[in-house]
């Protein structure tokens, strides 16, 4: 919208020189949040260069002793340095989460777009699977692909994405329905293109928005639940070091060596905060008129 | 009848700003108009013109990040910018009434026509239950619309842009008010429902001595209904006068251009090149100095880059803000005032 | 009048829509007339010639224009373009009937793709057409734009930075880029300024002279059909009620509802002056 209109249609704000390109476009929020997030990705990238100790390097005689210059985060209960197995665990966790919220989020957003664009018998039936696999109980699900599959890393791949690309397709479908009416994609149609090119080329890049601000909700869950499925002893295996497990162990230590659990803990709410504000700041936008 | 009646609004000066992230917006720059009893007058322009806003800045309902930032608007001379809530309130409910463009969606679609109606009798005048009943079929009936009791038991989605918009109306007029802003009320009509429309404003105008402005972008509907016309362009008013003035002898070169380029039935079976003002209407955010218009005009001098936007009188009532004047037939006082301007 | 064969014809096209029925309507059974919203409409469209169709809301004038390149499918009668039938075709062959008869519809903030560059979206159509000259992006783009007289500057905008009248010039030369015989403009200027739609009205003049398209002009507004138009059909609730020359059909009507549509033209309350 050029400035003539704002004034004209009383719309939200979004002048002609107001949507700025790529970064520099985005809202104060979206830009802290997205700070947040790539500083944790670096930290997890980066882990095997800046942490100082190893993430199993067990020294008995200091135990259990508070943060300091020597330990950031102070160390555990085998002598480890919570900050460096933080880092390994950061590196872990943010990989398994990606990998399971984006490759369902892209496979979620193509078949809830040709579900909604063709409608009919198609339709129907992918909205019923889509319907029962949001109704299953997730955790239920996840930890039965882990009864199978055995614990570690591997049940929580195949487990998670089993589930979470229905989500995905449900939003992508619904915004079709809409967005299938608009001019510029009936225009599609009349310029003679072919229906893999209307929807490939024109429709989907329209139907990414939503779904990707829903997935930093979506990361921040799967942070969640992978924590939690190691926190029961679920997740990845020790010795590696996974948020969970980590905070896990220094549970039985809390009222003495509170750091233990505590620090590690304020990361994750640190990821949460990081991707909800990504996630508000990118979906502020769009309902202020920008996303035209 | 020789005193000339007291304007029932008086607008001076009114300046309109938006702060957005990207700067200011002036929307609107000190627009100044008059409306005296009765009168319907008509205000005509295109997108980004402000004409939409000087409707809501008498309402005081200007848009979020939007603000008044100069001038007075007076009715019946009491200064409408300086109200309280309360005294406000009553001004909107009583003493003005507004139309919207679009009776989609200013009408609530959960509630009956009746109920709307209704509501504001109850709420604004204060009628028991059952005479607001009565009133308010009295009112749609007023307002044209058939088998009024029975219609008052629908809902808005029941009835046809026309109809609804009568309702509008309704609503609006409910309360006599001295005072009708109608915004682009016929835009989203057909045109045999347009005509019914505007027939309709004008004998609710005739018959309640109410003034009416009449906003619209297309010059056909404000000549057929209204008695003067103000232009406006890029948030100023350009030039004003009586429908007779403006259609036959505009002075503004936007007025001409702008009259110039809408479509003629009679050009039916010789279809002409419409002469275009070339260049496209000025971005509200930027700062144009001197003459609005000068961008895109052609009778433009190097003096248009310092003159201000100021209406000067071309004969009694018509008055322009362009000082060159290039259709201004050959008259010694007039280009000699417009010399000394230069 | 010489016998020319036409480029486009249609004929007894009919199509209805299904009325929604209330609870009490199904478990009646009660038959619902279901709407319609062509009716048995028949007319030619001629190499170089502009058709103006006329015709308030609910005419059924949109839903005709997306029958003709079926956006919307018919349900009855006959499409022929250059003596294809347009209705059997399928695949790529539909897909170069399209190709042929582009459209340009109504509202200039949603028939753009937001997120594609206009310079994009011109090559595209060039080339999954394989037009001529396609394969040099950049002077494919430029001429497209200059065709409708917009500057090479704006193929980096995306549509929210242009104005209306900009955005329609685009989806004008976007549909220009494929090369039709056709342009079917869909109350193409009816929601721009009064100004800037003058600069489409002769565009479009411009380019049946200059490119020699046949454009059926599909508007409301009697006036902006009269200055463009060298026939004109006329459409009341599906039906066509008449159709003819436009100086014959607007100044003298034959049907009553284009005489109702005449009198209803808004006409200057000028004391003295005769109106029209």
């Amino acid at each position: 919208m050029s400035a003539i209109d704002v004034v004209d249609q009383q719309q939200a704000p979004a002048g002609s020189r107001v949507r700025l390109g790529g970064f520099r476009g985005l809202s104060r929020e979206a830009k802290i949040g997205a700070g947040i997030l790539a500083l944790l990705f670096l930290a997890g990238l980066l882990a095997p260069w800046i942490a100082p100790y190893g993430q199993n390097q067990i020294n008995f005689t200091d135990i259990y002793s508070p943060p300091s210059l020597a330990h950031l985060m102070g160390t555990d209960g085998a002598g480890r340095d919570v900050f460096s197995r933080t880092l390994f665990a950061l590196r872990l966790d943010l990989a398994i989460v990606v990998l399971v919220t984006y490759p369902p989020l892209v496979i979620g957003v193509f078949v809830g777009a040709v579900a909604g664009y063709f409608g009919g018998i198609f339709d129907a039936t992918l909205a019923r699977i889509v319907d029962v696999t949001i109704a299953m109980p997730f955790m239920v699900l996840v930890i039965a692909v882990i009864a199978i599959v055995g614990p570690g890393v591997k049940g929580i791949l195949i487990g998670v994405p089993l589930v979470a690309w229905a989500l995905y397709a449900r939003l992508s479908r619904s915004e079709m329905l809409v967005l299938r009416e608009q001019p510029f994609m009936l225009a599609t149609v009349a310029l003679g293109y072919t229906t893999r090119r209307t929807i490939v080329r024109h429709a989907v890049p329209n139907l990414m928005r939503s779904s990707l601000i829903y997935s930093t909700l979506d990361m921040v869950a799967n942070l969640l639940l992978l924590s939690g499925l190691a926190y029961l002893g679920l997740g990845a295996q020790p010795p590696n070091a996974e948020l969970g497990s980590i905070i896990a162990d220094g549970q039985s230590a809390m009222l003495t060596a509170w750091w233990v659990s505590t620090l590690p803990g304020l990361v994750v709410v640190l990821f949460g905060v990081g991707a909800l504000l990504l996630g508000d700041g990118l979906s502020d936008g769009k309902l202020r008129g920008t996303l035209q | 009848m020789s005193v000339a009646p007291e304007p029932v609004l008086s607008i001076e000066g009114l300046r309109v700003e938006f702060d957005m992230p990207f700067g200011r917006l002036v929307a609107l720059r000190g627009a100044s108009l008059s409306i005296r009893p009765g009168e319907i007058v008509g205000l005509v322009g295109e997108t980004g013109s402000g004409k939409t806003l000087v409707c809501r800045s008498v309402m005081r309902l200007i848009p979020q990040r939007g603000r008044i930032a100069d001038g007075r608007i007076l009715f019946d001379g009491r200064d409408v910018l300086a109200m309280r809530p309360r005294e406000l309130r009553d001004f909107r409910a009583h003493d003005v009434g507004m139309v919207f463009q679009d009776p989609f969606s200013t009408l609530n679609p959960v509630l009956r026509i009746g109920k709307q109606v209704e509501e504001t009798l109850r709420v604004n005048f204060g009628l028991k239950k059952s005479e607001a009943q009565t009133r308010a079929v009295e009112l749609l009936r007023d307002v044209g619309i058939p088998n009024p009791e029975r219609r008052a038991l629908s809902y808005p989605h029941e009835f046809s842009g026309g109809m609804r918009q009568r309702v509008m109306i309704a609503l609006a007029t409910a309360s006599q008010p001295r005072l009708l802003l109608a915004d682009e009320p016929t835009t989203a009509l057909d045109v045999t429902t347009q005509a019914q429309i505007l027939d309709l404003l004008v004998r609710l105008s005739e018959e309640g001595g109410m003034a009416v402005v009449l906003v619209s972008h297309d010059f056909g509907v404000i000549a057929q209904v209204c008695d003067r016309v103000a232009v406006m362009y890029g948030g100023h008013i350009v030039e004003t006068g009586t429908i007779e003035e403006i259609h036959d002898g505009a002075e503004h070169p936007y007025t001409r251009g702008l009259l110039d380029s809408i479509p003629r039935l009679e050009s039916a079976g010789r279809p002409t090149r419409l002469p275009v003002i070339p260049g496209v209407p000025p971005d509200p955010a930027d700062e144009v100095s001197g003459c609005v218009f000068r961008p895109r005009c052609r009778y433009a001098q190097p003096a248009c880059e310092t003159v201000s936007m100021v209406l000067e009188p071309v004969s009694p009532g018509h008055e322009t803000a362009c000082p060159v004047r290039p259709f201004a037939v050959a008259d010694s006082a007039l280009t000699a005032r417009a010399g000394a301007r230069l | 009048m010489t016998e020319r064969v036409p480029l486009l014809r249609l004929e007894r096209l009919t199509k209805s829509f299904a009325l929604r029925r209330t609870v009490g309507e199904r478990i009646g059974r009660s038959q619902v007339e279901p709407a319609r919203a062509v009716d048995d409409v028949s007319f030619t469209l001629h190499h170089g010639e502009i058709l103006g169709l006329a015709g308030e809301s609910g005419s059924g004038k949109t839903t005709l224009a997306r029958c003709i390149i079926r956006l919307v499918e018919p349900d009855s009668g006959t499409i022929e373009l250059d003596g294809i039938d347009v209705r059997a075709a399928r695949g790529a062959q539909l897909r170069e009937l399209r190709r042929r008869m582009q459209m340009v519809f109504q509202d200039p903030y949603s028939s753009l793709n937001p997120r594609m560059t206009v310079g994009a979206a011109l090559h595209e159509a060039g080339r999954v057409h394989h037009r001529p000259g396609s394969e040099n992006g950049e002077q494919f783009v430029r001429e497209a734009l200059e065709r409708v007289h917009l500057g090479a500057a704006v193929a980096k905008r995306r549509p929210r930075e242009l104005s209306g009248g900009q955005r329609q010039r685009v989806a004008v030369a976007r549909a220009l880029a494929v090369g039709p015989e056709v342009l079917i403009a869909d109350e193409a200027v009816s929601a721009l300024d009064v100004s800037v739609q003058a600069q489409l009205l002769n565009l479009f003049l411009d380019l049946r002279d200059e490119l020699g398209v046949a454009i059926l002009f599909v508007a409301h507004q009697l006036a902006v059909i009269a200055e463009v138009a060298d026939r004109v059909a006329v459409m009341n609730h599906g039906r066509l009620v008449e159709i003819g020359d436009a100086g014959d059909v607007l100044a003298n009507p034959q049907d009553d509802y284009t005489k109702a549509l005449l009198a209803a033209h808004p006409r200057p309350r000028l004391s003295g002056a005769a109106s029209s």
